[in-house]
């Protein structure tokens, strides 16, 4: 690598760090409007042309207030967390291809900052360090509503990530590849969420629960703990974790799209060839976003326990069984031959055993609501 | 740490030395989730609460000692006040409880007005309710669709009394004034659209699974303990007590209205639920029976000159005020009409000695209105039992071996409203 080498990557880093801030600023504003238009309402409109520039004048105005901290509070560590919790957002983003890339100065420049040969392993890395911010900041606040917050957080991301690392183990043996752009290579006939469509709602399911989203925001349930694990935070602080949780939910829909969506795939006219996959990218990732955002307008919060009962007795087990089932479709037919009526028949028996669960399931819940007479 | 590490080798436990804290926080008065400014001590073993102490009274506002200052007429805008989810009941309560005192009752007229909208304001509490707990359980839509039409009851509520809340519309012998000319239409109207957007209600809520698990067999409360404690209205009735003042001890004609008493026997959150969403369409019924019997025209206030309130209200150019020509009878053309005008207004009424207790069935549970007079011309004692007050008595009792998201559901299914609460 030479110097302009170097230039260039720094110039991505630069670009995809500014994108990422920006696009926590309209997303904020989008789940806003969205969610006001499902509840009949407008939603901001004030600062800027339909209000889009509320995130922003919050932020100016998040950044000149004074920052209290606790007298309590463990000083160091409550001045890290917030920060702890930030980074791994942006570095998680690191590993995505957002498309295919350009050739300038004679260089083929990829829209990406770094191949890492492992990829998901990275991706799974720095989700299990945005645990540590939250943990942090309840801890160090010194004060009783931020501990909870925090300790249901610790024990809610670390039991969610077991389900969501099970999702991406499935799509990793399916593609044979740790690497995101191999990944999302493999994805060039068919997008993984078609054949790995069990995976793809774990892993949703998951990341509705690691970025804290409803109906999985236990660590700051606002009704429940006051503001959760950043109650005892102000000013730029607050703003870190507020930044650092929407930087998620853009994170781990871009992974969602990236494993499952066929990434930056689509179809494009030649013309502009290099802006298409990135605008297909933007598409997809939006789309998840907007069923994140329709979940939180629709559902009410779980509790503590059911949540940890879902985690473990539902999630896991299914992603485990997944797990299995996409190891026999890739094994078997290697030991015994390629028999399409035996696969067939097991496909059917599968699907028939899973309907009837969840039929039997629904049934018992109708019979249990009955109005008063 | 590498102490603490060592202990999870589990050879080397010692039950003694395992610390067993619990944690006190104080949930209020100033916190999301406490409808105002109740305030609960919970003690908390982890998620766990061990023990919950309310403690109430961050909103007194005097309303009883008020009123044995001011006249009886201007009683009752004072305790509309109190609940101020549902005003009209407070001043029903306190009417009624004055009426009979004084031996006289309001005509047909005014007593199916009143019916009317207490139960409009029925449904605008029980709509309140969804909405308030929706939000604190994290269905966040709940909370515009329920305050979205609970302000279609208000605009109702506003055409007739000018007020959106504290109408001070019961006055003692009837209601101040009629309902407006299209006041019917605007109440049909709602009749129209209301059924249908409960049903989107129970679309969003009923068989939502999270829903069940956040309210079914949360804050269960038996028919014994309830009565023990004294808890009325939705929550007793979720117990299966079919317990409503209504029916036991109608008052402004309800025995003459047909409608159900809504019951349901788990006595948890989820049963509380169900019972209030039937008692609103319940509600709904009594509204419709109640506008067909105002096609018979009639006065709305007690004849009697030396009871009936002397203002005689007109919506004017600029909202509503005392009539033109009333004002022109009493300042230019009679004397003897000015001082009348004169002596009500500043002296009052005089209530002859006695005390009495009247109940209603306010959205909560039984509202009652103990009044004392010694004969003059303002209320001795005027004491209100709220049933919000009552109600959240229980509250311990129903967290008992419950989570901290239990307390925040349990609050919402009582219901309580702080201002009839510390009153």
């Amino acid at each position: 690598m030479d110097w302009l080498d170097w230039l260039l990557l720094a110039a991505r880093v630069v670009v995809v760090f500014f994108v990422l801030l920006l696009s926590v600023i309209l997303l904020v504003w989008v789940e806003r409007k969205v969610v006001a238009d499902m509840q009949t309402r407008k939603g901001p409109m004030r600062a800027g042309p339909r209000g889009v520039l509320v995130s922003l004048a919050d932020g100016i105005k998040l950044f000149f207030k004074e920052g209290i901290t606790p007298a309590l509070a463990d000083r160091p560590v409550y001045l890290i967390a917030p920060i702890v919790s930030m980074l791994p957002a942006f570095l998680a983003f690191a590993v995505i291809p957002f498309g295919t890339g350009v050739t300038l100065f004679g260089r083929r420049v990829p829209f990406q900052i770094a191949d890492l040969n492992v990829g998901i392993l990275w991706v799974l890395a720095m989700s299990s360090m945005m645990v540590y911010g939250i943990v942090l900041a309840g801890w160090s606040s010194g004060s009783n509503y931020p501990l909870l917050g925090s300790i249901r957080s610790s024990a809610q991301m670390i039991s969610y990530e077991v389900g969501m690392a099970l999702a991406l183990v499935s799509v990793l043996m399916y593609s044979g590849h740790l690497r995101m752009t191999q990944i999302v290579a493999a994805q060039d006939r068919v997008w993984n969420v078609v054949p790995q469509l069990p995976a793809f709602v774990i892993y949703l399911i998951a990341g509705l629960a690691e970025t804290n989203r409803p109906p999985f925001d236990l660590p700051e349930a606002e009704t429940e703990l006051v503001a959760g694990y950043h109650t005892e935070y102000s000013g730029i602080k607050f703003a870190m974790f507020y930044l650092a949780e929407y930087l998620n939910t853009v994170t781990v829909a871009a992974i969602a799209t990236t494993l499952f969506l066929g990434g930056w795939r689509g179809p494009h006219p030649e013309h502009l060839a290099w802006l298409w996959p990135i605008l297909w990218f933007v598409v997809k990732v939006l789309a998840i976003i907007y069923a994140y955002i329709w979940i939180r307008a629709t559902l009410p919060r779980f509790r503590y326990d059911r949540l940890m009962a879902f985690g473990w007795k539902v999630l896991i087990p299914f992603g485990l069984v997944w797990v299995l089932a996409t190891g026999a479709v890739i094994v078997l037919p290697d030991v015994y031959g390629r028999r399409p009526v035996v696969i067939g028949a097991a496909a059917v028996l599968a699907v028939v055993l899973l309907l009837s669960l969840l039929w039997s399931a629904l049934a018992r819940r109708r019979e249990t609501v009955e109005a008063p007479s | 740490m590498s102490e603490t590490s060592s202990r999870l080798d589990l050879e080397h436990v010692d039950p003694d030395e395992v610390r067993e804290e619990t944690m006190i926080i104080n949930m209020g008065p100033q916190h999301p989730s406490t409808h105002g400014v109740l305030r609960l001590l919970l003690e908390l073993d982890g998620e766990n609460v061990v023990s919950c102490q309310p403690i109430v009274g961050y909103l007194h506002t005097g309303i009883e000692k008020n009123c044995e200052y001011r006249t009886w007429q201007q009683g009752v805008a004072y305790v509309t006040r109190a609940d101020y989810l549902a005003p009209f009941f407070n001043e029903l309560g306190y009417c009624l409880a004055a009426e009979r005192l004084l031996g006289i009752e309001a005509p047909p007229r005014a007593q199916v007005l009143r019916v009317l909208f207490c139960e409009m304001n029925r449904i605008a509490s029980h709509l309140v309710w969804p909405a308030t707990t929706g939000m604190e359980l994290g269905a966040i839509s709940m909370m515009l669709y329920g305050f979205r039409e609970r302000e279609v009851i208000l605009d109702v509520f506003e055409a007739a009394t000018g007020l959106r809340m504290n109408h001070s519309y019961f006055r003692i012998g009837g209601v101040i004034m009629d309902l407006p000319p299209d006041g019917p239409a605007q109440i049909r109207e709602f009749l129209r659209v209301m059924p249908g957007r409960i049903r989107e209600y129970e679309r969003i809520l009923s068989e939502n699974p999270i829903w069940l698990e956040r309210n079914r067999g949360v804050g269960h409360l038996s028919a014994d303990r309830a009565l023990a404690f004294g808890v009325t209205g939705p929550m007793l009735r979720a117990a299966g007590v079919a317990r409503d003042v209504r029916k036991d001890e109608p008052y402004c004609g309800y025995e003459t209205y047909e409608f159900g008493v809504p019951t349901a026997s788990e006595g948890d959150c989820y049963a509380r639920y169900l019972v209030r969403v039937e008692e609103m369409k319940q509600s709904l019924g009594i509204v419709e029976q109640c506008l067909d019997r105002l096609a018979e025209p009639g006065p709305v206030m007690v004849e009697d000159p030396k009871l009936r309130w002397p203002a005689q209200l007109e919506v004017g150019p600029d909202g509503i005020g005392n009539s033109p020509a009333y004002v022109r009878h009493i300042m230019e053309e009679s004397m003897e009409a000015l001082i009348h005008h004169f002596k009500m207004v500043t002296e009052g009424i005089s209530v002859p000695a006695g005390e009495v207790y009247q109940p209603v069935e306010s959205p909560r549970g039984e509202l009652g209105y103990y009044l004392v007079s010694d004969g003059g011309h303002r209320p001795y004692r005027v004491k209100i039992r709220d049933p919000s007050f009552v109600n959240l008595q229980a509250v311990p009792a129903m967290l008992e071996g419950a989570l901290v998201a239990d307390a925040i559901a349990v609050i919402a299914s009582v219901d309580p409203v702080m201002g009839g609460v510390d009153r």
